[in-house]
């Protein structure tokens, strides 16, 4: 199929950027979407233009490298990280609009590469148990409910794109944060600091300069892993928990 | 030779002495290695003597030692968060956006750890035998011992940092068998075990950034080891993003960067796995060990075009109930499977191996798949193959794994259970529904078990610099368990690494050397010049175009099979290939950017010199073991066979020059507490 | 990157985002318990001029003699006003922090899982808050009668406000309803969610039936009134 592209070009962070029309012929509907990109890029250097910078790594759905806005959708049309997009989720002559997340704690680096550090600092402040090497108790020493550990798996299944704050109309960071909440949370080993971490995780995410959440669920509806907007609730119960306590 | 001694003094096997020399004229031969850090005495007491002969470093002086880490997944991000904990100064560098993404997150099926929680008949003992057993007795016993012993510890280590295991209705954690393995071992979550072990590593690394114990450089690949005064003193990165060169000094560098899968092009890691940091080691002395031995996954998701950019693993659960199949004949390869009468296929694993059926070990399943697509029966679409001297062919890569009578025995209920989300990732990426018609099949380079060379405290031949995960050869011999990287990168990066660095850093801290000193400045003015000859050179053809023709070669002749003559062949298309790659590459950008073209070129040249080393690797080796397979060296049903007598022994390789032989140093593999077996699958 | 850290200290949660939410849904919720008084009262229209004119004047003598004249009257029209200024500064604070945390705009950006009532929150609580303006310019503060009849009774004033001859007057009315109707629907849900409520999928479907009926009770129940003079069902 033959497809024409509008990307967003930007040298650096500090450039000016503008969207970039490109044609592209040949494109199998067997390709990944990364992979209509490369060619578009082998076909870029071909003609001493530089190829578009894109984030990906492990390709197949789960490192949390790769986003892409494509055609106004987080990761794209389908609900899957934008590597295990396809093709054949296009047609022949379609036009598709590429840009980065737009967020303003997710700084463009180029072209479509963003800094994502702010999730690093939040899970930095907080979002973690507590336990050095080799001080663990043995592992059956402390049974947890199945219902409550598959919940934690369930939402810990985060990969951290950031795609829910590229679709959040506020930009807020809330179902990143209230799935890392809740996976904790659920857990037995999480509760010593339950507390201090929803509260500490919280003012890193306002820090940052996410913004509120609206409960409008487009977050939700964006994430490639499904994560619902249960993990927001529990955010904001565990908030309202610490709060009660004076924390 | 004899049965195992307790005291572990008496040898099982004599030394190999190897007669034939296929490589001969590719390489020099050196002096024979021996592992000056070898335990002695019985092996299930080594490590714990060893851990307390090693001396401690007092917590006072740990804050004035500077440790790198180069890598954040499960071996270098481990031992980060437990070197940050114990109070050294750890600097932490990944070429990714942030130490979550590593590629250890990709792993699905589990990890194997003895705690005999199935009371089933584990031990430290059975993992410690099975282990040896499945690297086809090509590692070292010590050290296999050590990781079986410290297994235990793992999990428990990941369940108090909140890894959610699969827990049974009683709360406690699940396992299951894995990999034809008869007991029960491996504890998993879900097929995300690898994600939920790397996020807890990381988390725990993450903790120490905040506590200032851990500082860490994303988006900073390592260019160069600075060795000043024969130690390793530190590194040489770029900032991805800015392009700045930047040295950075330490006490000690560990290398934890992963594997090197990607010499292949297409294989199942990720996209920016690649083997420079222990590549520009190697080129600074240390050895590279067994590179040949590569493990080839059976059950991926088939190329589809030369656009193609990586492969998918499918677990290989997969094959408990799928039965795999091609057409007895070539023409009906191109029809619908559904239409194929059940007389006109050829269940070939069942047929060969009846007692094993579909579930023989992985490179037997991985070779027989590649023999029926070289006979013309493969199935799926025909991909255009390049030979490599220039001719191209279309070739139908892909067998097919087939669910309907598991479907009809079981009700697709229940296959949906088992393997819902494996059958959802398959028609995501296919387009094809498996409920209807049977998966396609091929196999692909999912893991390689060689690497620097280390002792058993996981030092590599140059003092100071240490070598985790992965990226080193140690734990797996010529094959891995499954189930059993992601317990090797979490033991040495939690367990054995911080028992061991100690020793050497108990004599540090090393006399400091700052920016000024020559060792810093050769290796920053190296790497500078290296990028501006990528960028000088301006030709015609991008980095990927060489890493593709590379994957191609290396496929063919060092991939399933490897003979004399196509890995003889094999090394000079590679020569040829390095020779055009210095004169018509071709990078635009710049230096001062973020430079994706940049990064490649730096990658792929180095996988080229690797590919080379590979293959003369693999030429030398004339036995089939584990993840190598010589069609030289195979018994008349086409099974392996090993040359014990010949090659136990490490072959771990010297960088000889620039364009000259590489120098091979054996240490011989002696055994005390096992002997060694053939294999049988029949 | 190199390394910045910046990592803040020393959070407390009243001072999150979260907690402005908080404040946001708490408020939301007390104009949601006065809106059901409210609509109980006006419904009062169907019992007559009578019945409806001595509630009005039961609101002001309710409490005495323990509380002055119109006493609880105007509690609670203080405890509304605070909760208004609450509800439009952490609404105001809330879409500060949303505009600048996107100040680069997408070129194309599609929704695809929110409702529309989600969407419009934002200017529909100005339509509403510019509403409430001529709600009590017209009934309490102005006496407003745009038949240019009577103001001094409260039935009459009502019913002439919702004559067919200022037929418009009624349209702004029901829209206005329409917009306290959607701005209920998301906000009932909305509120239960940021209270943590909703923590799991059961409960999150509960809180958005209860966000639609109060929603269609509300909105439904004060639309009867005027749709009821416009067609002559109440008169004077």
């Amino acid at each position: 199929m033959n497809l024409t592209l509008n990307i967003w070009r930007q040298a650096n962070a500090t450039a000016a950027g503008a969207m970039h029309r490109y044609e592209l012929a040949g494109v199998s509907e067997d390709m990944s979407f990364l992979e209509m990109l490369d060619v578009l890029n082998e076909q870029l250097n071909a003609n001493g233009e530089e190829p578009v910078a894109f984030d990906s790594d492990c390709r197949e759905g789960i490192c949390g490298m790769c986003g892409l806005m494509i055609n106004g959708q987080a990761h794209g049309p389908e609900v899957t990280t934008t590597c295990q997009l396809h093709m054949r989720s296009f047609k022949d002559g379609d036009e598709i609009t590429v840009e980065p997340w737009r967020a303003d704690p997710f700084p463009v680096v180029k072209d479509l590469v963003v800094d994502r550090s702010a999730f690093d600092r939040m899970i930095q402040n907080g979002g973690f148990i507590s336990a050095n090497t080799g001080s663990a108790p043995d592992a059956h020493a402390a049974p947890v409910e199945k219902k409550l550990a598959d919940l934690a798996f369930d939402v810990a299944t985060c990969i951290g794109c950031g795609a829910c704050v590229a679709a959040c109309p506020n930009g807020s960071a809330s179902l990143f944060l209230g799935a890392k909440i809740t996976h904790l949370g659920s857990l037995p080993q999480g509760q010593p600091e339950r507390d201090t971490r929803v509260v500490s995780m919280v003012g890193q995410h306002d820090a940052e300069g996410f913004g509120g959440c609206t409960n409008i669920g487009e977050c939700a509806a964006a994430c490639p892993k499904e994560i619902p907007l249960d993990v927001i609730s529990r955010l904001n119960k565990d908030l309202r928990t610490a709060m009660a306590k004076g924390y | 030779m004899g049965t195992p001694d307790p005291s572990g003094t008496i040898p099982t096997n004599q030394p190999s002495v190897q007669k034939s020399d296929d490589a001969a004229g590719f390489y020099t031969l050196g002096a024979p290695l021996i592992d000056e850090k070898a335990p002695t005495g019985p092996i299930n007491t080594r490590w714990q003597r060893r851990k307390f002969e090693n001396r401690l470093v007092n917590p006072a002086n740990r804050r004035k030692l500077d440790i790198i880490i180069v890598g954040t997944g499960l071996a270098g991000g481990a031992a980060a968060a437990t070197l940050g904990e114990a109070g050294y100064n750890v600097k932490s560098f990944c070429y990714q956006d942030s130490p979550r993404r590593a590629h250890s997150i990709a792993a699905q099926g589990g990890i194997n750890a003895a705690k005999n929680y199935k009371e089933d008949g584990d031990s430290v003992e059975r993992l410690f035998y099975d282990t040896v057993k499945g690297g086809d007795y090509r590692s070292r016993e010590s050290n296999v011992y050590r990781l079986a012993e410290v297994s235990a510890n793992i999990i428990d280590q990941c369940v108090a940092q909140g890894v959610p295991f699969a827990r049974e209705y009683g709360g406690l954690l699940d396992n299951r068998s894995f990999g034809g393995v008869q007991v029960s071992r491996t504890f998993y979550a879900r097929g995300q075990t690898g994600q939920q072990l790397l996020i807890g590593a990381y988390q725990a690394m993450e903790r120490q950034v905040a506590a200032g114990t851990v500082t860490q450089y994303t988006r900073h690949e390592m260019l160069e080891v600075i060795v000043a005064d024969g130690r390793a003193r530190g590194i040489v990165t770029r900032d991805m993003v800015t392009g700045a060169v930047e040295t950075h000094l330490a006490d000690v560098v560990v290398i934890a960067s992963g594997g090197y899968g990607n010499v292949f092009f297409l294989s199942t890691n990720a996209m920016g796995s690649n083997v420079t940091a222990a590549w520009r080691a190697h080129r600074k002395g240390a050895y590279m060990a067994n590179p040949c031995y590569t493990q080839i996954h059976p059950t991926c998701i088939p190329v589809t075009g030369d656009h193609q950019s990586k492969l998918t693993l499918m677990s290989e659960s997969l094959r408990n109930d799928g039965r795999i199949w091609v057409p007895k004949n070539a023409e009906d390869c191109a029809k619908d499977p559904r239409d194929i009468p059940e007389e006109d296929r050829d269940y070939y694993l069942e047929r060969i191996y009846p007692s094993f059926g579909n579930l023989v070990p992985r490179d037997i399943a991985s070779r027989q798949a590649k023999n029926m697509c070289d006979e013309g029966r493969g199935v799926g679409p025909a991909v255009k193959e390049i030979q490599p001297d220039g001719t191209e062919q279309m070739v139908r890569r892909g067998v097919y794994l087939d669910f309907a009578d598991a479907i009809a025995r079981m009700g697709q209920k229940a296959v949906e259970t088992k393997y819902g989300n494996l059958f959802d990732m398959y028609a995501r990426i296919t387009g094809e529904n498996p409920y209807e018609t049977p998966m396609r099949i091929y196999p692909a380079v999912h893991y390689v078990m060689g690497g620097l060379w280390v002792d058993y405290h996981l030092q590599t031949n140059i003092t100071g610099l240490f070598c985790s995960g992965e990226a080193n050869f140690s734990d797996h011999g010529a094959n891995r368990l499954g189930a059993s990287a992601l317990m090797q990168g979490l033991a040495d990066g939690y367990f054995v690494l911080p028992n061991t660095i100690r020793e050497y850093l108990a004599d540090g801290p090393f006399e400091k050397i700052d920016e000024s000193h020559p060792a810093v400045v050769e290796a920053k003015a190296e790497v500078e010049e290296r990028i501006a000859k990528f960028l000088s050179i301006q030709g015609e053809r991008s980095a990927d175009s060489f890493h593709k023709q590379l994957g191609q070669i290396m496929w063919e002749y060092c991939g399933m099979e490897r003979t004399e003559e196509g890995l003889k062949t094999a090394i000079g298309l590679i020569r040829d290939l390095k020779k055009e790659f210095w004169t018509n590459l071709k990078v635009l950008g710049t230096a001062d950017s973020l430079n994706q073209s940049l990064e490649k070129a730096g990658r792929t040249i180095d996988f080229i010199e690797l590919g080379e080393l590979m293959c003369i690797d693999a030429l030398n080796r004339r036995e089939s073991c584990g993840g190598h397979f010589r069609g030289e060296s195979q018994t008349e049903d086409g099974e392996a066979l090993r040359h014990d007598d010949e090659f136990a022994y490490v072959a771990a390789w010297e960088f000889g020059g620039e364009d000259a032989n590489p120098i091979l140093h054996k240490e011989d593999l002696i055994y005390t507490a096992i002997e060694m077996k053939q294999r049988s699958y029949k | 990157m190199t390394p910045v850290a910046t990592l803040v200290t020393g959070s407390k949660s009243t001072r999150s985002t979260i907690a402005l939410k908080m404040l946001m849904a708490v408020s939301g919720l007390i104009f949601i318990g006065f809106l059901l008084a409210h609509m109980y009262g006006n419904l009062k229209v169907f019992a007559g001029h009578d019945a409806f004119n001595t509630y009005a004047e039961h609101l002001r003598t309710i409490g005495e003699p323990m509380l002055p004249h119109a006493g609880l009257l105007w509690i609670i029209r203080v405890g509304l006003i605070a909760a208004l200024v609450v509800h439009v500064a952490s609404a105001i604070a809330l879409t500060r922090r949303a505009h600048s945390a996107r100040s680069t705009k997408y070129v194309v950006k599609k929704n695809k899982g929110s409702s529309l009532s989600s969407r419009t929150m934002r200017w529909g609580g100005l339509a509403l808050f510019l509403f409430i303006i001529w709600h009590l310019l017209n009934f309490t503060i102005g006496k407003i009668n745009p038949t240019g009849g009577a103001t001094h009774d409260p039935y009459n004033l009502l019913v002439d406000t919702f004559d067919p001859s200022v037929w418009y007057i009624s349209v702004i009315y029901l829209l206005a309803l329409v917009a306290l109707g959607f701005h209920l629907h998301h906000g009932v849900w909305s509120a239960c969610q940021t209270l943590g409520f909703t923590n799991a999928a059961s409960s999150r479907a509960r809180a958005k039936d209860a966000g639609l009926v109060v929603a269609i009770v509300i909105a439904g129940g004060f639309a009867l009134i005027p749709l009821s003079v416009l067609f002559g069902i109440v008169t004077k």
